[in-house]
Formats: structure tokens, C-alpha cells, sequence
């Protein structure tokens, strides 16, 4: 199976690979999948919180090519919106944006999951 | 393919063929065009002659008679033509098999359609190494028992059963031995008969020969076994395998199997000292490296290695435009579940999906090792430098303790 030139571009030189601090309270982090299932993501955002704009975002992916790709992809568009914009972001915009195959959309599934974790996480932390 | 030097290191998949299988081939597309089932003219005797000759180079690889030898398309035709063509010819008789959960799935596949046909099949597991338990396989055996299927070697690992023994309870409850050999034949001794193995599948593209060739083993006397023909047609190869012989490819397996004799345990023997090279130095390189199957009882050309907390797709990606080498099998990596084989092996999940075989050849040269070395550990370092299992594990996060949300 060939990848996208996308894909590739990301899996090559991934954006925003980090760590934020946790237990910081604008920091909200989403952990999804499993080690079983070949896939686990975890992606953070730090909020601004006088303006609720997400400032920074920063991933890890633990998977193939197209998981880090699509992490990669969601920290990169994450960035400058606001927590309501973020929580529009839709699976099928990274399969577009990527040229997902079919066999490859739990990967775009789980970050969305990734980014609606986080942002409940950041939530609760600040209710 | 582009020009850069490309590195090939997935043998058990395919191997190149040897150019002077390719030579000896040559002449038999156009010079010598014969049917060797046309009987009446010189076209047909020369095809005939030369597919005499094959079957006699492929009969001393395996020292056993040239009439023990049924060629067909491949190792999955011989494996159904064994598996299936036993059960129908002897299901008088009983309509019982045994083989193992790490067979390949020509075999496995096979089985179940004889489930589907009314048979009963056992699938025994195997331990931690790979290996079947003689015990557990000797007390699967019932009065119905016709047949136990046991690869030679496994695809994925590389891991050898113990043919010897396993031959010996055949014998003695009487039960066929039938054994998928495709990754031993030509790499290692195989003499079936010696052991007791009554069919045996194999194929040219494991050995340096050509794609679309291959053969089944049958022996002759004591017992005298037979398999129901699976193609209907004209009753080629003794009744038990219809349609006009591939002359070229066969000519191409002959001296394939001829340059194997002369040349297989100079080939082992610089390979395992390669394939040590390589295993030695990703262990030596990084944390968390395991040889998955038994090291004792391998063939000399594979390991296979996890890189425990990377992925092993995305881990191939990094160097798969350098490196040729699978992730699980080869058969199954289209799909997203991780290798059978090492889960029966006890390997938890996440370890299957860390595999990587790698499976030198003939053709494997040291500066590709060295290549590979260096290449390997530069990605999984960067998989690693992703990875949050791998933050978490350099933590002390203890990581079965982590409520996983599964997908």
C-alpha cells in the first residue's frame, strides 16, 4: 500500500511531537486507543485562559504511518482556535486532507477522539 | 524502484531467482516448445526429457525417487492437494486431522474447508518458543486420526519443529505425516522419507527458483499413499494433478534444487553468522529488544525481532524506501490484526504489533547488514521519540495498570 505524499511529509517530519505538563490547568490531555490494537495517541493542548484560544498543542503517537500522520495533522490545525472551533474539527477532514485509504480511517477516528478528550480533560479541570 | 542501492532483506516472502536458474530456464520459452505430454513428436519428447531431468535433480535434493514427486503451481496448490486429497481419499478410513495454530494458511485455510466437508481437525497450540508439545500432539490422536499436518519450518520465525520425533509417532499409531516444508526445502536438509514424512509441500520462489512453480512430495512404498486429485483434467503426474506442465519453470526448480544441494551449507553457514551479526547488534544497540521463537531450533536465515513500544508498520516506514522486510506475515499484513503466529507464541498484542522478520538470502551481502543495522536503530529511536507508551514506560508507568480505551 502506497502512502500519501502528505502522509509521508508528516510521518517524516512530524509537528509539534512533545510533552506539555499535565497536571497544569490549562493543559488539557486526551489518551485514546490501545497498545493491543496497535494505536495510542495522546494529544494536549494548553488554553489561553483569559481568551479560551488553544496557544499550543503537542502529540505522540504510538502507531503506523497514518495515526501520526493524522496526530500531527490535528495539533497543527488545533492551534490558534478556539476550544467550540476545535470541537467542530470532524474525522473526515483528516481522511480528506490526508487521502486516507478505507482500511486507514480508525486513524483519523482516533484523533478526533484525541482532540475531544483533551478538551473535556481541559474542561474539567477548569469547571 | 529507483537507482539507490535497495536492501532485501524479506527472503521467506520470495527469493530472487539464482541467474543461472534464469539461464538454464531461458531455453525452454521458444528453442524447446514442447507439451511433455505430447508423445509423438520430438517437440514433446524434448519437454519431456527435460522435465525428467528437473524431476530427478528436485528427487535427489530431497534424496527420494523422481516418481515421488507431483509438481503443481505453488505450495498452496500442494498443501491443498495434500491436506484436501488425503481427507477425500481416506475418509473411510477416518476423517480425523491434527496441525498446529501457527501453520500457514494454505494449511489452516485447507483445514477448515475440510470442516465445511464434515472432517473434524485438531489445532493444537504450541509453547512459548514456537514449538508443539509431543506429548499434547501424541494424545490428540484418536482411531479416526488419518493425518497430522505439521510445518517444517515456520515462515514468520523460522522455527523447526521436531520432524524426527513427530515422525516417530506417526509411525507409531499409523497416521500419514504430511508437512508444508516450503521454508526448509533447499535452505536445510530435508530428506522426508528419513523422518518418516509421507507429503511434503514445497516450492521453487522459496529456493531461487522461478514464481508459479512448485511440488508435492508423495511416497511410494511403505505406505504406498495416495491423494484424491483436486483439478480434474487430463491425469498428468500420476493421476493426481491434471493440466500441462509448466516446462520452463520446472527446468528453472530443477537446477534450482541442483545448485541448493551443492550450495546450501555454505549458504547456512555464512547466513546464521549474518543473521547473528544483526540480531546481536539490535539487542547490543537498544533497550527492550526480543528474539521472538526459539533460537535453538531456527533456520539460519530469519529472526524475528519486537521492538517493544513501536509500532511495527509505522517503524517500517522509516526505512522501507532503503529496506525490504515484513511486519507479521506478509500474507496477512493487509490486514490490521496483529501476526497469529507470535500471538500463539504467547506475545501479548501490543509485542505482535512491534515484529519485524527479517530473512537474509543468497544474495544478502555484510555491507546490507551493517546498512540495516544502522538503519533499524536510527527508526526505532525515532518511533521511540514518538511514542507515548515509550515515555510512559521510561516513567515507570506501569503500563498494564493503564485503563486502555480499546478501539
Amino acid at each position: 500500500m502506497a502512502y500519501s505524499e502528505k502522509v509521508l511529509d508528516h510521518f517524516k517530519n512530524p509537528k509539534n511531537v512533545g510533552t506539555l505538563d499535565k497536571s497544569s490547568k490549562t493543559v488539557g490531555t486526551g489518551l485514546v486507543g490501545a497498545p493491543e490494537c496497535g494505536d495510542v495517541m495522546r494529544l494536549q493542548i494548553q488554553v489561553d485562559s483569559a481568551s479560551g484560544i488553544i496557544e499550543d498543542a503537542k502529540f505522540k503517537t504510538f502507531g503506523c504511518g497514518s495515526a501520526i500522520a493524522s496526530s500531527s495533522l490535528a495539533t497543527e490545525w488545533l492551534k490558534g482556535k478556539s476550544i467550540d472551533q476545535a470541537l467542530e474539527i470532524d474525522n473526515m477532514t483528516i481522511v480528506e486532507e490526508l487521502a486516507l485509504p478505507p482500511v486507514k480511517i480508525h486513524c483519523s477516528v482516533l484523533a478526533e477522539d484525541a482532540i475531544k478528550g483533551a478538551i473535556a480533560d481541559y474542561k474539567s479541570k477548569n469547571a | 524502484m529507483s537507482d539507490k542501492r535497495l536492501i532485501y532483506l524479506d527472503n521467506n516472502a520470495t527469493t530472487p531467482t539464482d541467474p543461472r536458474v534464469v539461464d538454464a530456464m531461458l531455453p525452454f520459452f521458444h528453442n524447446v516448445p514442447g507439451n511433455a505430454a505430447s508423445r509423438n513428436h520430438p517437440f514433446g519428447w524434448a519437454a519431456e526429457e527435460a522435465v525428467d531431468y528437473a524431476r530427478d535433480q528436485i528427487a535427489k535434493l530431497l534424496d527420494a525417487d523422481s516418481r515421488e514427486i507431483i509438481f503443481t503451481s505453488g505450495a498452496t496448490e500442494s498443501d491443498n492437494l495434500a491436506l484436501k486429497g488425503v481427507y477425500e481419499m481416506y475418509q473411510k478410513k477416518g476423517d480425523h486431522i491434527i496441525t498446529l495454530k501457527t501453520e500457514h494458511k494454505a494449511v489452516l485455510d485447507s483445514c477448515a474447508k475440510i470442516e465445511k466437508m464434515g472432517g473434524k481437525v485438531t489445532y493444537l497450540d504450541v509453547d512459548d518458543k514456537g514449538l508443539v508439545n509431543l506429548i499434547e500432539l501424541e494424545k490428540a490422536i484418536t482411531d479416526k486420526t488419518i493425518l497430522i499436518s505439521i510445518m517444517w519450518a515456520n515462515n514468520e520465525t523460522g522455527v523447526i519443529q521436531p520432524m524426527k520425533e513427530i515422525g516417530e509417532i506417526c509411525a507409531k499409531h499409523g497416521v500419514l505425516f504430511m508437512s508444508d516444508a516450503t521454508q526448509a526445502v533447499g535452505k536445510i536438509k530435508t530428506h522426508p522419507k528419513e523422518l518418516g514424512i509421507h507429503l511434503m509441500a514445497f516450492t521453487a520462489h522459496k529456493m531461487y527458483g522461478p514464481k508459479g512453480v512448485g511440488a508435492l512430495f508423495v511416497n511410494r512404498k511403505n505406505p504406498r499413499v495416495k491423494v484424491t486429485a483436486q483439478l480434474d483434467g487430463g491425469g498428468h503426474e500420476r493421476g493426481m494433478r491434471s493440466g500441462t506442465l509448466n516446462v520452463p519453470g520446472i527446468v528453472g526448480f530443477g537446477a534450482a534444487a541442483e545448485i541448493a544441494r551443492n550450495e546450501m551449507d555454505a549458504d547456512a553457514a555464512r547466513l546464521s553468522k549474518l543473521r547473528d551479526k544483526l540480531e546481536t547488534a539490535l539487542h547490543g544497540a537498544m533497550e527492550e529488544v526480543y528474539t521472538n521463537g526459539s533460537k535453538e531450533h531456527r533456520m539460519p536465515h530469519v529472526c524475528n525481532v519486537s521492538f517493544k513500544h513501536v509500532e511495527g508498520e509505522g517503524l517500517m516506514m522509516t526505512f522501507n524506501q532503503e529496506i525490504g522486510v515484513s511486519s507479521g506475515s506478509a500474507c496477512t499484513s493487509a490486514s490490521l490484526e496483529p501476526s497469529y503466529v507470535l500471538v500463539a507464541y504467547g506475545l501479548g498484542d501490543d509485542l505482535a504489533h512491534s515484529s519485524i522478520r527479517f530473512s537474509l538470502g543468497r544474495f544478502t551481502t555484510d555491507a546490507d547488514i551493517d546498512d540495516t543495522i544502522e538503519m533499524v536503530t536510527k527508526g526505532v529511536n525515532h518511533m521511540r521519540d514518538l511514542s507515548p507508551i515509550w515515555e510512559m514506560y521510561k516513567e515507570g508507568v506501569d503500563l498494564d495498570a493503564v485503563v486502555w480505551s480499546e478501539h
